[in-house]
């Protein structure tokens, strides 16, 4: 097994959702030693995913969920009460010998338990502290509550997902949740890494909604440079190329049910290659016979290459296009990109691991592969305080009776 | 005038070879602090000629995708293909932490420049390899762009709309490239702490592909766990079962997203405050049934189908909401509803971030100087509040060869 490159490091976990949980994923993936901890009062309800679906079987409860499971692999999982004072001064020793404290409550609620970043300094001096949020921890929607579709919205990237005349289509999934994780994963390393120079800890408040608004970039600096907003009829088209230019650029429809291709020409060599392939004597038309023509006349070219397009298999066509050097693909569904693509099973990215009552399932790898220090990603995400003994007995010290003994008492 | 603190990567030189695959993942070390060295060919990268246009006249130095993402970056000329250039790309990844290339595998090696032969020379070197599909594996050879990234690798086929003529949606933003290069900064910063500690350098390899696969959500564990297939509607999440709409358009013509309407007791009273406060208490047809809910500490939404009251009481929930939002502008909607406490979001075209008071205040707004033009002009500002060791666009974007004598002087 590869060297874990951060198994030296601690994190005193309190992310759920996929937001906060992704990115301590990522962490831990690579030998972070991840104590996630929850409330053994709403059996760690707090993360909604927690006993949600999708299921491996009919059988339900609080350590059975898919989602779940997937986001927090090769965690630790504790409980602890802290509405008792025993479970509060526990904490206190788990943060002492802890690296980083993450969370992503609304704002204030880490306030409320006692665990300002400035109390986290008096229990230990160069603690990172990275909080994650909607709207982050000052501001006047501070207290504004959010999860990703709310977060894709105020942020612009609902928007700037659409066809002109329809409302917008937006993410099919909390990309923002994703992307959160990735930015939080990111804030935790760059801040260890500050700390190794330095010497010194710090704050990182996060917001969810500022990272998603700097994924339109180009965007904003042409409202606040040129005035123009994407707010504007015949926008967004967001199937089309933004920059730079390219037509065509689309998904088109392919022959069956709900199939479709996606397919672009880059430059003139792409379009004569594309004309080859297609061989129809549209292609030839003096309109579509440079970029200038094709941009000026795009929804007369669109309809030409779907006329084309649907009455073919799309990753036939794919190939076809593919072997002329034109980028093409089909729009893949899970279950083709999952167990039938070439590229993801060679790579590994779909590694399964073991739960100690889920039993073996597949999970999200990462597309990252690292020559000294890979990931690894093999045990399944904690039962509700399954590791109560481990990491109270051996990073603290209690004995396993004491340990059963807290648990009774409701303090674990 | 006090001089910002240094950010947390201000330790680190990373060479960036111009492409517009990596050009995203420079930006997130550069503005962290790290001295990234952008390495443009003779006659600049392609970027440069990407519109938008400052005041809409193409020109190597007025592309704004250009100026977005290669802020805080300095920029040096070398032409490769030169044996004087490839000396000087390795005198100066001789003195660099990080090298990030997507360079055609075959083109590196010809040159003397591949991963491998740049960290046997340095082995402390860490160096990151993305392409759109694993370099070495069977998808290797095939032609990629953000696009076909999107639509081959998942996020497509759960972004669209209930009406499935339509076709997927590709989202706007380039996201694939930048979905990569953050998991290419997340597996550089591995390897960062992990030299920090032991003095080894790594080669990193990213697969672009991947990266969307595994940035899909329920998209993929559905299958994974279930062999279940997530399909697309409009504006909310793709799922194996279809749920209610959640977008609604407001009195000004534009749309909020709802969310779940309230089931406790105290989303009832606050929604009937709300009506009373804007004099529609008696307007709205359902104000009775909403009474009915506040008298409940909440309603089971698995209830639903088998109590007509629970039921009732939802959908008046889920009504009182419509009809409000129908009387109000989006915006007053969205302030309004989260004062109370629901959780709902304006859907704001991307640039109105810029004007609204929250992001404002947080500093959002970043004045970036453009010497050569006297005027400075307003960027998209950090995605993360380091307390200690802040994000900063240190610079606009470097000019074309802006930095080779002092750089290759260095």
């Amino acid at each position: 097994m590869a060297a874990r490159a951060l198994e030296h490091i601690r994190i005193c976990d309190f992310t759920g959702q996929l937001a906060g949980a992704g990115a301590t994923k990522f962490l831990a993936a690579f030998g972070a030693q991840v104590i996630r901890i929850e409330d053994p009062t709403n059996e760690g309800r707090w993360d909604i995913l927690r006993g949600g679906q999708p299921y491996v079987d009919e059988r339900r409860g609080i350590n059975l969920g898919g989602s779940f499971n997937n986001h927090n692999v090769e965690k630790l999982g504790i409980t602890l009460n802290l509405r008792t004072p025993r479970a509060r001064e526990l904490l206190r020793e788990l943060i002492k010998i802890s690296d980083v404290v993450s969370e992503n409550f609304a704002a204030g609620v880490f306030e409320r338990l006692g665990l300002s970043f400035e109390e986290l300094v008096e229990i230990r001096p160069d603690i990172i502290y990275v909080s994650n949020c909607g709207f982050g921890h000052s501001g006047p929607y501070r207290d504004f509550k959010t999860w990703g579709p709310i977060v894709q919205a105020v942020s612009g990237l609902t928007f700037s997902s659409g066809l002109p005349d329809q409302p917008s289509a937006g993410w099919g999934y909390s990309y923002m949740d994703h992307t959160g994780g990735y930015y939080m994963a990111m804030a935790i390393m760059m801040a260890l890494h500050h700390r190794n120079v330095t010497g010194e800890g710090q704050w990182v408040d996060m917001a969810c909604t500022e990272a998603g608004a700097t994924l339109n970039g180009p965007a904003l600096l042409d409202y606040t440079v040129n005035g123009r907003p994407l707010r504007r009829p015949g926008m967004p088209n967001s199937n089309r190329s933004q920059f730079p230019p390219m037509a065509p650029h689309g998904i088109y429809a392919a022959r069956g049910e709900d199939e479709w291709l996606a397919l672009a020409c880059r430059d003139e060599r792409d379009w004569a290659a594309f004309a080859e392939v297609v061989g129809e004597p549209w292609t030839a038309d003096p309109r579509f016979a440079d970029l200038a023509g094709r941009l000026a006349h795009e929804d007369a070219l669109d309809a030409r290459v779907s006329a084309w397009s649907r009455e073919r298999e799309r990753f036939e066509t794919a190939a076809r296009l593919q072997a002329a050097g034109v980028p093409a693909t089909a729009v893949q569904r899970p279950g083709e990109r999952i167990d039938q693509d070439p590229d993801t099973a060679s790579w590994g990215l779909w590694p399964t691991v073991s739960h100690t009552e889920m039993g073996d399932v597949r999970v999200d790898g990462l597309p990252v592969h690292l020559s000294a220090t890979d990931w690894a990603i093999t045990r399944g995400a904690p039962c509700l305080g399954e590791h109560n003994e481990l990491v109270f007995g051996e990073l603290l010290g209690l004995s396993v009776a004491e340990v059963r003994a807290l648990e009774a008492e409701g303090v674990l | 005038m006090t001089t910002p603190r240094p950010g947390a990567l201000a330790d680190l030189r990373v060479v960036e070879l111009a492409n517009e695959r990596v050009a995203f993942a420079g930006k997130l070390f550069a503005d962290m602090g790290a001295d990234v060295i952008l390495v443009e060919p003779p006659g600049g990268d392609a970027m440069r000629g990407y519109p938008p246009f400052l005041e809409d006249v193409p020109g190597p130095e007025r592309s704004l995708a250009f100026w977005h993402y290669h802020t805080s970056k300095r920029g040096v000329v070398i032409d490769v293909d030169e044996a004087a250039g490839r000396d000087a790309l390795r005198a100066l990844v001789a003195r660099a932490d990080v090298v990030i290339e997507s360079e055609p595998t075959r083109r590196l090696e010809a040159l003397g420049l591949d991963h491998a032969t740049l960290r046997r020379a340095h082995p402390r070197l860490i160096t990151i390899s993305m392409w759109p599909f694993a370099r070495s594996g069977p998808r290797a050879g095939e032609a990629s762009i953000d696009l076909t990234l999107l639509a081959g690798g998942g996020p497509a086929w759960s972004c669209g709309y209930d009406d499935h003529s339509l076709p997927p949606v590709r989202g706007g933003g380039n996201q694939g490239y930048q979905t990569a290069c953050h998991y290419a900064v997340m597996a550089a910063l591995v390897a960062v702490l992990h030299r920090d500690r032991t003095g080894e350098g790594q080669h990193i390899e990213v697969d672009m592909h991947a990266a969307q696969n595994v940035t899909t959500e329920a998209g993929s564990y559905s299958w994974l766990v279930a062999k279940q297939t997530v399909q697309r509607q409009t504006g909310r999440h793709a799922g194996v079962n279809m749920t209610a709409p959640s977008q609604v358009r407001c009195a000004d013509g534009r749309w909020i997203n709802g969310g779940l309407p309230g089931r406790r007791q105290r989303d009832f009273q606050a929604m009937l405050r709300w009506l009373e406060d804007l004099g529609l208490r008696d307007e709205f047809p359902q104000t009775a049934v909403l009474e009915l809910g506040a008298q409940r500490e909440r309603i089971e939404l698995s209830r639903i189908s088998e109590d007509p009251e629970v039921r009732a009481i939802f959908e008046a929930s889920r009504e009182a909401m419509n009809f409000i939002a129908s009387k109000l502008s989006a915006y007053d909607f969205f302030e309004g509803a989260q004062r109370r406490n629901f959780q709902v979001g304006i859907i704001y075209a991307p640039e109105e971030v810029m004007d609204d008071p929250h992001f404002r205040e947080r500093g959002f707004r970043v004045e970036v100087e453009h010497p050569e033009l006297g005027r400075s002009f307003t960027y998209p500002g950090a995605p993360y509040l380091f307390h200690g060791s802040p994000w900063r666009i240190r610079r606009r974007a470097p000019q074309l060869g802006e930095h080779t004598d002092e750089v290759l002087a260095e």
